[in-house]
């Protein structure tokens, strides 16, 4: 029995599997990229792993010397969570804080000013690096990190150091400025998704604007808040060319992060720099490559997480409404 | 400080304050005097005037989009939430205008209590936090004054039998006629003068509509109640006054028994004989 | 129930602390206020110092001419706008196709098992590092190849381009109505030709902001082109060589101590950033305006705009 009708039967069944083929592989074609990016990953870099074995997470040294070839990882590991760590405790707040003002704000205000921290995003990250560089780290040696130096120098462990500018904090604020777009915009959605209801309540009970935030808002939001903080912490750990323009440069034990004025690395920078200069033929560029593989586990976990707050928060939503 | 620690002198200084110590007459409690609302130039409401006497039940009656919910959101300035509204005319409350310029909403907002059509209480609060949260907004801090008004509050809910052993439930585990009931002593906590009610039982099922009505029958000894329905029927068991509005208008406000029963206007006539809705 | 005088004194116990609540209310709004000021001073202080700096590079020598010897200023960076375009170009070549037909995978056949399995991943994807990426493209093809190589930068921008383009793709084509498509079932068309002709046509615009969003996305990558393209001082003359491109010329340029390489490092900036605000604006204006901000919270929400480069 034929399955198709008509004049054109048997080749319009074809041309539309053909389709459905067609759009199918595309489709998959991540999943090809994804396993093969891992497989890549795994066997290039598989020669500094046979090497160090788990040291590799847990060393520290740096060598990429012939001879005294040594590879360890760990200081990178520590920039990189250190940097946006920081990074999202400084621009986590602000992106709050814009959330606020612009959830609740008429259109006429919301919308220009909304654009303008959106259009932070499309800032490429070298001119970040570059903005940082020869402006904005002159400005910020001089009047937060000298000053901070001079009064807290020799208490405080994570003020020591003499400021070049080159370190961790500058470093740290510039990808704080980054991540405030994103942050700020899934959290603005997150409090927009506070039905109207629970507000009116609030302010039935003669609530202030605030005093409404504080009853119906962050309650209901807490966790899709925190979920687009996790979110710009994943946006910070992934950054690379403004990193790596402002963290300073440091290899091996002295990239280790002891303050917040001293040079360090963080694992996307360590790349940028040394990648090209790396020979295949040692051990450096595998050690590289493990560099990436371990950044890759990093950021997905970070994601994931932050996938799932954000989304269980839009889920709990819908129960209450279906409730 | 308990409420027996006050005394006269404190009552008669705080005379001129915002609360003022009610007299059991026939006063009109609220009067409002041609209100007119528009939503972005597009009137909502126009020139509607109502007095609402002390401790009585008024209704607000109408086909769906007639105004009636708009209307009464005026009496709390609810209006102010929505940048497009604009509200016209004068609402007071015992004298005061709500509207004026030098006081803040949210003094008035503590005379006048609302509850919705959707129960709505805070959904990561239970029952007893639900209930105080207006209370801790004005600052009662004390636990044993807490309780007396959470009990208060909830007895006169119909609620307090049901869930004085669970006040610390998350609120949300109610069934929808508990958690409108929720609402209600949530209103009440905070001491209102006057109780909004927009449809409070038109997502419950009728054992629970009942209850609410029993409750609205006790609360009339104490507050001023206007609600809004849909409900002719309800409006008849239920309120003392009536008033029905028609495509933004205030087409008849009487005695309920009356407008029911020999309507003046034919509009009205048309309505409560059920000829559209 | 209570007696009123009761209730009276339930009232009197009220604190007297509107006033004070409100100034609180205040202090935050102006705090929250700050806030936004605060995020938007960067913004203004990057692009005045790119103009301020970077017009006094520009000349048309320095937008067509290769850059000179180093440090003395002289020569331009007609290589790296050149090497911009032409990776734009084939990444996009790349990556359009794939991602169209990936959203149309998505939305068209999106209700089975591997297109759930697909969406996920491809949300994930897009969170990789750029440089990774990079990484990858450097071992499948420049390794191979045993020389830089421009198809491995286009490779590895293709891979920032298609996960976007194929989620605009996917929300584009959702949004037409189901009518649509009945209608052309209706009418007997093969159902390839309903979804290119009918659907894709009429979510046009939504496709185009995807796809101009991706490319100025891409367009200020440098990670990824480090390994692959390499940079040079030399114009494109063949695709198994090291090209330039303005971000990597911006990065060589700030890591030189010259004052003349930092002149040239802002005019290669502002040429960048008008390219990319250009169509980031562009986009708002013209595309986004129409169908209001939903679609753009919405593309904020699955973080497309903004990601790590």
């Amino acid at each position: 029995m034929q399955k198709g009708l008509g004049v054109t039967g048997k080749r319009k069944l074809n041309t539309d599997k053909i389709f459905k083929i067609g759009a199918t592989i595309a489709g998959a074609y991540v999943l090809v990229i994804i396993a093969l990016m891992v497989f890549e990953l795994l066997s290039e870099s598989y020669p500094v792993w046979q090497e160090e074995g788990l040291g590799f997470i847990t060393g520290t040294d740096w060598n990429p010397v012939e001879g005294r070839e040594s590879f360890g990882a760990l200081p990178y590991i520590l920039g990189t969570l250190v940097t946006a760590t920081l990074a999202m405790a400084i621009g986590v707040p602000l992106s709050i804080g814009i959330a606020m003002f612009l959830s609740d704000s008429p259109k006429s205000i919301s919308e220009p000013l909304g654009f303008m921290v959106e259009l932070l995003a499309a800032v490429p990250s070298v001119i970040y690096g570059l903005w940082g560089l020869f402006v904005f780290r002159n400005y910020f040696k001089d009047w937060i990190e000298v000053p901070l130096h001079n009064t807290f120098g020799d208490s405080v462990w994570f003020f020591s150091g003499t400021p070049f500018g080159l370190d961790i904090f500058t470093a740290s604020i510039i990808l704080a400025i980054m991540i405030i777009p994103t942050v700020s915009a899934v959290s603005r959605e997150i409090m927009k998704a506070v039905p109207q209801q629970q507000k009116e309540a609030a302010y039935m009970l003669g609530a202030t604007r605030w005093e409404m935030f504080k009853l119906a808002i962050f309650p209901y939001s807490k966790t899709g808040l925190i979920g687009a903080s996790i979110l710009g912490l994943g946006r910070a750990v992934g950054e690379t060319m403004a990193v790596t323009m402002l963290i300073g440069n440091a290899t091996g034990d002295s990239a280790i992060p002891q303050s917040l004025f001293k040079a360090s690395q963080t694992m996307s920078s360590i790349i940028a720099n040394e990648f090209i200069e790396a020979s295949p033929a040692s051990v450096h560029l595998p050690a590289l490559v493990g560099v990436g593989l371990v950044l890759l586990i990093t950021a997905i976990c970070i994601n994931v997480v932050a996938h799932l707050l954000v989304t269980r928060m839009l889920k709990v939503k819908e129960g209450i409404v279906n409730a | 400080m308990t409420a027996l620690s006050i005394r006269p002198q404190e009552v008669e200084a705080n005379r001129d304050s915002v609360f003022k110590p009610e007299v059991i007459d026939e006063k009109y409690k609220m009067i409002a005097e041609n209100v007119t609302v528009t939503y972005g130039g597009i009137p909502a409401i126009k020139n509607v005037s109502m007095k609402f006497k002390e401790r009585t039940v008024t209704a607000l009656i109408g086909p769906s989009g007639c105004g009636k919910t708009t209307f009464l959101r005026c009496l709390n300035r609810m209006h102010d939430m929505i940048k497009s509204a604009k509200v016209v005319g004068k609402v007071t409350i015992d004298g005061i205008d709500l509207y004026s310029k030098d006081i803040d909403p949210i003094y008035h907002r503590r005379k006048v209590g609302m509850v919705f059509q959707k129960p709505n209480p805070f959904p990561t609060m239970s029952i007893y936090d639900n209930v105080t949260a207006g209370l801790r907004l004005n600052g009662v801090r004390d636990r044993k004054i807490l309780d007396e008004i959470v009990e208060d509050s909830l007895k006169m809910a119909y609620l307090w039998d049901e869930v004085k052993n669970d006040l610390k439930k998350p609120a949300l585990e109610l069934s929808g006629g508990q958690q409108q009931r929720v609402c209600i002593a949530r209103a009440l906590a905070i001491q209102p003068e006057v109780l909004l009610m927009d449809e409070p039982a038109s997502a419950l099922d009728p054992i629970a509509t009942q209850k609410i009505e029993e409750t609205i029958t006790e609360l009339k000894k104490e507050f001023t109640i206007i609600i809004v329905t849909h409900n002719m029927q309800q409006a008849v068991r239920v309120s003392d006054y009536t008033g029905f509005m028609y495509l933004g208008d205030l087409i008849e406000f009487r005695e309920t028994k009356k407008l029911f029963t020999d309507p003046k206007n034919e509009l009205t006539a048309k309505y409560v004989q059920g000829q559209f809705g | 129930m209570t007696s009123t005088q009761k209730r009276l004194e339930y009232r009197m116990m009220f604190k007297q602390n509107v006033e004070k609540r409100l100034l609180v209310d205040k202090i935050v709004r102006i705090i929250v206020f700050s806030c936004v000021i605060i995020a938007i001073i960067p913004l203004g202080s990057i692009l005045a110092e790119i103009f301020k700096n970077g017009t006094a590079a520009i000349s048309y020598e320095f937008l067509t001419a290769t850059p000179g010897a180093i440090g003395t200023g002289e020569g331009g960076i007609g290589p790296a706008i050149q090497g911009t375009l032409i990776i734009i170009g084939m990444s996009s070549l790349i990556g359009i196709p794939i991602g169209v037909l990936s959203g149309v995978f998505l939305s068209e056949f999106g209700e089975n098992r591997l297109a759930q399995i697909v969406r996920f991943f491809n949300d994930v994807f897009m969170e990789f590092p750029s440089i990774v990426l990079g990484i990858f493209a450097f071992l499948i093809i420049v390794l191979v190849l045993g020389h830089f190589s421009i198809w491995a930068g286009a490779f590895a921008l293709s891979l920032i381009m298609f996960p976007i383009i194929a989620r605009t793709t996917e929300e584009s084509l959702k949004m037409v109505p189901m009518t649509y498509r009945e209608a052309g079932l209706s009418l007997g068309l093969r159902r390839w030709v309903i979804t290119m002709r009918i659907v894709l046509a009429s979510a046009k615009s939504g496709l185009i902001t995807g796809i101009l969003l991706s490319v100025a996305r891409i367009g200020g990558e440098t990670a990824p082109l480090i390994m692959t393209i390499l940079g040079s001082s030399q114009f494109f003359h063949s695709f198994d060589a090291p090209m330039d491109a303005l971000p990597l010329r911006i990065w060589r340029l700030s890591l030189l101590p010259y004052d003349s390489a930092q002149l040239q490092g802002w005019g290669s900036a502002m040429v960048l950033i008008i390219i990319i605000l250009a169509i980031n604006i562009g986009v708002r204006y013209f595309f986004l305006r129409k169908r209001g901000s939903g679609m753009f919270s919405r593309l904020i929400r699955q973080k497309i705009l903004g990601g790590k480069r």
